[in-house]
């Protein structure tokens, strides 16, 4: 018997040719772990990660419950309203004033925001409106925009730059905010620079290398919603013009959802470093921007914000939500496996 | 039931008559040969024919030059899928609509269609290889006077060739003359049936006579007037009009191609029909484009997808309609200069959405597919369990679409012959005048038997074993006159041909049973040496004599006998006969002795599964032959039944014959057939065994293999016949209006009677009985012809909605191995035809066992896992977009960058996924192969159907839900740490892509059940390469290089560094796959599955050893024997691999046994009762065969075989 095995190993070894090789991938037989959800995994890492997610929602309640927030509706629909006066002509320059007053001390830095509902910035078509070899400052294209900025690529067969639905609807109502101290408006300082995203104005988009920068807009006309060119955004800084313009770059970043709220200003200096004091205080606000035809609102919205960023409860509520429906599911699976378990004899 | 038969036949001979007369004047083939000429058409009208008669070249390939490029893009395009992304590629190339651009969807489908196109070019290529070898044959055609060398695909019907010994027939001939006396011709018909023995074939006397020289065959000159080309190998029917007089033309003088010339010097044939109408052609079946049932179903799933689609489509655009109405149309800063209507704008929204949402069905699926598929068959190519070191042939997956297939078998056809059994037959036993000889098969080497000594004969065959010295002493000492005469029948009543090759006889039996008789006998002294038409020589115990042969009466099926009729030297006149016991018991003498104790030697042979034939013998006087053969002759002449009136003049000199004794022969199976038959039937698989032995042979073998049981109740063909026939007059009852309900509502079982039932019938009929076959746990069919057996498939296939697989060796198998949805080919035996047309291919029967349980079994699983979870995966990946549309005036804005749409599939993804689809083993091969039943989930399609195809898209849906609005609730109202935009697009895009991906890489973690580390590995990458990727696109250097390219410069940077943002991830992604794991857990606690019950013992297994340690010991356990170096080495030796070795090696020797023995046991016996069971047994009766088996002749029969 012996002796015929060694025959056949005889023979294998002087005829294999064909003998697939004895490896741990070809006989699949890899070293593996071979998880399972048992009992002594499942229940107690449901119970470890209710609690964590119990203790990540009440970090996260407390933290965004200590965030102040306030928020002023300004549209004007009800005949109530200050700037209702503004929505009823189509009177250009119309400025309305919003009076309002904290209680305590509004921690700062103090970040001030408007806000628009029922806006589709990200509707698709509006969305790809834009031409972003013009704006990351490529000048052949300010003579022939993108075919995306239909309708507002040409006006009048002029190039328009910045082309586009986007650039074309930028908000333009201007804020002004006043401490009122004993009857007298004091100006609360606003601070506008690095409102954008550093990437935004340092790389995505860039004026073209023209000085003064007016000479890079010669034969291109300005969108047609805007009264001013680019180049003249922002009057007071000459560095805060053309597609760097803080303002303009906040309003290219499109928002996700059709109520949204942009950065309009910061509140760092001055008396108003460590935040906005109790007290009386007015905006002014330049009503430009018309909203009501399409049933949206205008507002705008002080808070100051923590490490997790502004003020939102849904998530500390749904962590709450979902760490407690996990303890409650480890002891119904306890039960439930008690009461069910293998029955060994099967 | 016979008289219905014929009476079938003749409807059938009635229809093909009258078919023949309308056809007559167009299909009749009309041959003159003039003479120098070939074949020429007399008939001015049949010059059209030529259309009708083919060359004979052969053509099995599907594409040419020309035709392929058209061909295979139509034949990719059918498919519904590759279809779809056509129609998308068109849509998204329309402006108005484009919402992607364009080379997302055409890459890939290029890359598919390309790919699938390579893979079809090398298969024609290989067929067109074929058929130019075959076609290029040689063989010589009689042209202009003389035989000269042509090519087989120059051949035309009317052509005379000449062909030699060993010749392959190249088309179908009427056999003219031959070298032999009487033109005898011997052919082998293994490609044609399968038998390997010799038939002869007989050309007319005329022409025998008339047409030996060249110059004679030049100037043949007859009108053939034949049947049109079918595919029946026994039948054929024609008529020869030469010199004024017709001649009836039968098979018998037709040699049909794929047979091969034996014993004959040279023989000449008229080409009767050529390449495609030859009968082996028309036999083989269509070369079908098989296609899984896994494929259907995903087929029909892309449909349901385009379905929901279309749906989802529509709603979104009748929103984008209403949404432009009431806002859209309001919002000036939306204007965008087109004077649409809201209407048109929602038609366009809705082919914006079409191209959004095509994700649902990615385009990587189809290749996903095919990657695993590749992968697949390589395992099955790789595996060493499935490689026959004997003759070094490795399993082979010869198509790469079927894979999957192999977990659903749930019907197995398998040809006996070479399949089952190695076709070796061996005389083993017999009992001579009451008296038994020759040892059992199952008897210890231990006992002092060795094999008989044949030296004292020099006529013996070496090969032949006998372990009884006492019979061939009696033969010896020439005092056992019964003996001798046993011997001296063996060597005389058969129809063996005998081969001188350099003074070596070598026998060309007609069936191997018949030649293993005449070599017992020659080894016993009786040697047969020659025949001629009408003599026998023999030479008997030293002596030569040779014996007058006055009648054959052959055997047929009906018979079961076959009789001889021969002058002795002496002048005496004796029939021998030789036939199954039950015919041979009814045509005894009265006054024969041994009767008794004969039939109980036989039914002591036949519970030893051995194949038994009754001898006995008459004398005849000189005036009772001479009567009788005049009767003989007679019948011989008969024109109409002739066969009929042979059988009753048989049946007249057949009777009271004089019992000698029985022969017992063994068929030796292959190794591990019924330990495969058994298993396998425990997997729910039914097997059928269709072949073209006869009927008792065939029971023997379902017995020995284990395929039929004794708790089985055996119904023939006959009784089958009768239940079916109470069948149909009950549904003829019934009234005609309640015919379908009656047909709908299960019919009451044709077997009352409890227990498993098994049922034995013969081809000629086969329709309507496959609801009863089915019923029975095994069907053994006999006598049926290539084209039955794949009938038989058919028929299963079409009326039982089956997955069928059908295993064979030879060409006769090829039909019904073409025609299952599986094809299997047993290689290194006879020919390679079967090999050729199978779809997968290995060199024992015995392997059947792995390629369905463990590879198919994988492959299914691993297979309907990846569907699932891709399924899943896209669906929870596309349908953000819908969400995230309620929110953006469903403008058919998507949630993701676009560079993450086109990523998601290709990159993101899809490795993890497809290494489950590659890798996953819920259990491993062994418990595959230990617990039998887990195969059953395939056959019912369990894993894969259109109901885990809805709770993949419930859970898609569910996860996209989450998806999305964990995101919207977070962004609802928020801004960012430092106070910069805080809710804008593209953040909100980076949170929900993080979240997804996230979500998928860690659930299909959680089902990958078979962690290594390249899943590892590829879980981890995945989400490595979605970052790396996504701060690359993101980053500042690629944007200012295409600046309307990639537009999220920043987006990664500046979302991620938010806490809040992770936070937010972190519950989505919790969220997500929580419930899912509750749900999983509390399903699997309450109903567990087979599978959830195995696995444990994996875990158990794998840190005790395995199971191959297990059957060991137990093998030793209950032999009482300390683990000997002889087992080990017996389980190396065994073509398992190092696994096994490692296994044995780390056997504790000697008084570790037992404990570890015990422990195993009550492992099993906690889980397994039946196990226990069969434990049992193994000590009560299995240790004697196991080691009988060690000595008999596999060293793979080891222990590791017991449970």
């Amino acid at each position: 018997m012996n002796m015929r095995f060694y025959r056949t190993t005889m023979k294998e070894e002087g005829n294999s040719a064909n003998r697939p090789s004895n490896t741990a991938f070809t006989q699949q037989r890899l070293p593996a772990w071979q998880p399972m959800l048992s009992a002594g995994v499942v229940i107690p890492g449901f119970l470890l990660i209710g609690l964590a997610f119990i203790g990540i929602g009440v970090g996260l309640l407390i933290t965004s419950r200590s965030i102040q927030v306030l928020e002023l509706d300004y549209t004007g629909t009800e005949t109530s309203s200050p700037c209702y006066q503004c929505t009823m002509s189509n009177q250009s320059n119309c400025v309305c004033k919003l009076s309002f007053s904290i209680g305590t001390l509004f921690k700062g830095p103090v970040f001030f925001y408007y806000g628009l509902t029922n806006y589709f910035q990200n509707q698709r078509k509006y969305g790809v409106s834009k031409d972003f070899n013009q704006l990351i400052g490529d000048v052949s294209y300010f003579k022939s925009p993108s075919s995306d900025c239909q309708p507002y690529q040409r006006v009048n067969g002029k190039p328009i730059v910045p082309c586009g639905a986007i650039a074309n609807s930028m908000f333009n109502d201007t804020f002004k905010l006043y401490q009122i101290i004993n009857g007298k408006e004091e100006l609360v300082p606003f601070d506008g620079k690095g409102i954008a995203w550093w990437t935004d104005y340092n790389i995505k988009y860039r004026n073209p290398d023209y000085t003064p920068l007016k000479n890079a807009f010669n034969d291109t006309e300005k969108p047609v919603f805007w009264t001013k060119p680019a180049y003249e955004l922002d009057t007071s800084d000459a560095s805060n013009n053309g597609f760097i313009n803080q303002d303009f770059l906040v309003w290219m970043r499109r928002a996700a959802l059709p109520n949204f709220r942009k950065l309009y200003r910061r509140i760092t200096e001055g008396n108003y470093k460590d935040g906005l004091p109790a007290g009386n205080y007015s905006l002014e606000i330049s009503y430009n921007y018309p909203v009501i035809s399409f049933e949206g609102t205008k507002k705008v919205t002080f808070s100051n914000v923590s490490w997790m960023g502004g003020q939102n409860e849904f998530l500390g509520i749904a962590y709450l939500v979902i760490g407690s429906m996990c303890v409650v599911m480890s002891v119904v699976m306890l039960i439930v496996y008690a009461k069910f378990r293998f029955p060994e004899e099967d | 039931n016979s008289s219905k038969i014929q009476d079938e036949e003749k409807e059938q001979r009635h229809w093909e008559a009258s078919v023949w007369s309308f056809l007559k004047p167009s299909l009749q083939l009309w041959y003159s040969r003039e003479p120098q000429k070939d074949a020429i058409i007399t008939v001015g009208l049949l010059v059209s024919l030529h259309f009708f008669l083919q060359g004979n070249a052969i053509k099995t390939y599907k594409y040419n030059v020309l035709t392929f490029i058209p061909l295979n893009l139509y034949e990719q395009f059918k498919r519904a899928a590759n279809l779809y992304f056509l129609a998308l590629l068109i849509l998204q190339i329309i402006p108005q609509i484009t919402t992607l651009p364009w080379y997302t969807t055409l890459i890939p489908l290029v890359v598919v269609l390309g790919i699938t196109a390579i893979k079809d070019l090398v298969d024609d290529l290989a067929r067109h290889r074929m058929d130019k070898e075959i076609n290029n044959r040689k063989c010589e055609v009689l042209l202009n006077g003389s035989f000269q060398d042509s090519r087989w695909r120059q051949i035309q019907v009317g052509d005379v060739v000449r062909l030699k010994k060993n010749d392959f027939i190249p088309a179908d001939l009427l056999l003219l003359s031959s070298s032999n006396p009487n033109s005898l011709c011997y052919v082998e018909t293994a490609e044609l049936d399968g038998e390997t023995n010799l038939k002869f074939k007989m050309g007319l006397r005329v022409t025998d006579e008339m047409l030996q020289e060249e110059r004679q065959l030049a100037d043949f000159d007859a009108l053939i007037d034949c049947e049109e080309p079918n595919n029946r190998l026994d039948k054929f029917l024609g008529m020869m009009q030469w010199n004024g007089e017709r001649y009836p033309l039968e098979l018998d003088n037709m040699l049909l191609r794929g047979c091969k010339v034996r014993n004959t010097d040279v023989c000449h044939g008229l080409v009767i029909f050529a390449g495609g109408d030859t009968k082996i052609m028309k036999n083989s079946g269509k070369t079908r484009f098989k296609r899984t049932k896994i494929d259907e179903l995903m087929n029909y799933m892309v449909y349901t997808i385009f379905a929901v689609l279309i749906l989802v489509a529509a709603g979104l655009g009748i929103g984008h309609t209403f949404w432009y109405e009431q806002i859209g149309s309001k919002a000036w800063y939306l204007y965008d200069g087109l004077n649409y209507n809201a209407t048109y704008r929602g038609f366009l929204s809705f082919w914006g959405y079409i191209i959004v949402l095509n994700t649902m069905v990615p385009i990587s699926l189809y290749v996903s597919v095919e990657v695993i598929r590749l992968g697949q068959s390589k395992f099955i190519n790789w595996d060493l369990q499935m490689y026959f070191a004997e003759k070094d042939t490795p399993a082979k997956a010869r198509t790469t679409t079927l894979n999957e297939q192999l977990g659903q078998i749930q019907y197995i056809f398998s040809d006996k012959t070479g399949t089952l059994t190695q076709n070796i037959m061996e005389f083993k036993k017999c009992t001579i005048a009451g008296r038994s000889y020759g040892t059992g098969i199952f008897v210890c080497l231990n006992t002092k038997t060795s094999p008989v000594d044949w030296s004292w004969n020099q006529y013996a065959d070496q090969k032949f074993q006998f372990m009884d010295h006492l019979l061939v002493a009696n033969v010896k000492s020439k005092k056992d006159k019964d003996a001798m005469e046993f011997f001296k029948l063996l060597s005389l009543c058969h129809t063996v041909m005998v081969d001188n090759k350099d003074g070596d006889l070598v026998y060309q039996a007609a069936s191997p049973d018949e030649g293993a008789l005449v070599t017992a006998a020659r080894n016993f002294g009786f040697v047969f040496l020659s025949r001629t038409q009408d003599t026998i020589t023999i030479m008997e115990m030293g002596q030569e004599k040779t014996y007058e042969m006055l009648a054959l009466l052959d055997f047929n099926s009906d018979r079961k006998r076959m009789s001889i009729i021969l002058k002795f030297p002496d002048g005496r006149i004796r029939l021998y006969c030789k036939g199954a016991d039950t015919v041979i018991y009814e045509r005894l003498s009265t006054n024969t002795q041994h009767q008794q104790t004969t039939q109980e030697a036989l039914d002591i042979f036949a519970n030893d599964t051995l194949r038994t034939l009754c001898l006995c013998y008459k004398d005849i006087s000189a005036n009772e032959y001479e009567a009788w053969s005049r009767k003989h002759k007679e019948a011989q002449l008969v024109m109409g039944d002739r066969e009929a009136a042979l059988d009753s003049v048989y049946e007249e000199v057949e009777k009271d014959l004089m019992l000698i004794g029985a022969t017992a022969i063994e068929d030796k199976l292959q190794d591990g057939v019924p330990e495969t038959i058994a298993t396998l039937a425990k997997a729910d698989i039914k097997i059928w065994v269709l072949t073209g032995d006869k009927k008792e042979t065939a029971e023997n073998i379902g017995y020995s293999c284990s395929l039929l049981t004794d708790d089985m109740t055996v119904h023939y063909g006959e009784d089958v016949n009768e239940k079916l026939r109470i069948r149909q007059t009950t549904r003829r009852r019934q009234p005609p209006t309640n015919f379908r309900r009656a047909r709908q509502t299960p019919e009451e079982p044709f077997f009352t009677e409890t227990g498993k039932n098994a049922l034995i019938i013969t081809g000629g009929w086969l329709i309507d009985f496959v609801d009863m076959a089915c019923e029975c746990e095994a069907v053994i069919c006999c006598r049926v012809t290539p084209k039955q057996k794949a009938n038989v498939v058919s028929l299963v296939k079409k009326y039982k909605k089956a997955v069928t697989l059908s295993i064979g060796d030879g060409a006769n198998d090829v039909n019904m191995i073409k025609t299952a949805d599986i094809g299997v080919g047993i290689s290194g035996q006879e020919g390679m035809q079967a090999v050729m047309s199978s779809d997968y291919a290995f060199a024992q029967f015995r392997y059947l066992e792995r390629l369905l349980l463990v590879h198919g079994r994988w492959s299914y699983i691993r297979m309907c896992k990846f569907l699932r979870f891709f399924f899943f995966k896209n669906f929870s990946f596309t349908l953000v977009h819908f969400w995230y549309s309620f929110f953006n005036g469903y403008s058919s804005q998507t949630a993701y960058e676009d560079w993450f749409i086109t990523l998601y599939n290709l990159a993101y993804s899809s490795l993890p996924v497809l290494l489950v689809g590659l890798l996953d083993q819920d259990v491993n091969d062994r418990l595959s192969l230990k617990f039998p039943k887990l195969y059953i989930p395939g056959q019912q399609g369990l894993l894969f159907n259109y109901k885990n195809f809805f709770i993949s898209l419930f859970h898609g849906i569910f996860v996209s839900l989450i998806i999305f609005f964990i995101p919207y609730g977070a962004f609802l109202q928020t801004m960012g740490q430092d106070g910069e935009a805080p809710s804008d697009y593209q953040s909100f895009a980076v949170v929900t892509a993080s979240s997804l991906i996230f979500t998928v890489s860690l659930q299909i973690s959680l089902d990958t059940s078979y962690w290594t580390f390249v899943n590892c590995f590829a879980v981890l990458g995945s989400i490595a390469i979605y970052f790396g990727f996504m701060f690359d696109i993101h980053s500042a250097g690629i944007h200012v290089i295409f600046p309307s390219v990639f537009t999220f410069t920043g987006a990664a940077s500046n979302a991620l560094r938010q806490p809040y943002l992770w936070l937010t991830i972190l519950l989505t992604v919790g969220i997500s796959l929580l419930p899912v794991i509750c749900i999983q857990f509390l399903y699997k606690t309450i109903w567990p599955s087979v599978g959830d019950k195995v696995r444990p013992h994996s875990m158990l297994h794998s840190c005790s050893g395995h199971s191959v340690k297990v059957h060991l010991v137990r093998c030793d356990l209950v032999s009482l024997h300390p683990v000997g170096s002889e087992e080990q080495e017996e389980v190396r030796a065994s073509d398992g691999g190092k696994e096994e070795e490692e296994g044995a090696r780390a056997l504790p020797a000697g008084q570790a046994l037992p404990s570890l023995c015990l422990r195993l046991f009550s492992l099993t016996r906690l889980r397994r009762p039946h196990l226990v069971r069969a434990e049992h047994s193994a000590a009560s009766c299995r240790p004697q065969r196991s080691k009988c088996k060690h000595q008999g002749d596999s060293p793979r029969r080891g222990g590791e075989h017991l449970s």
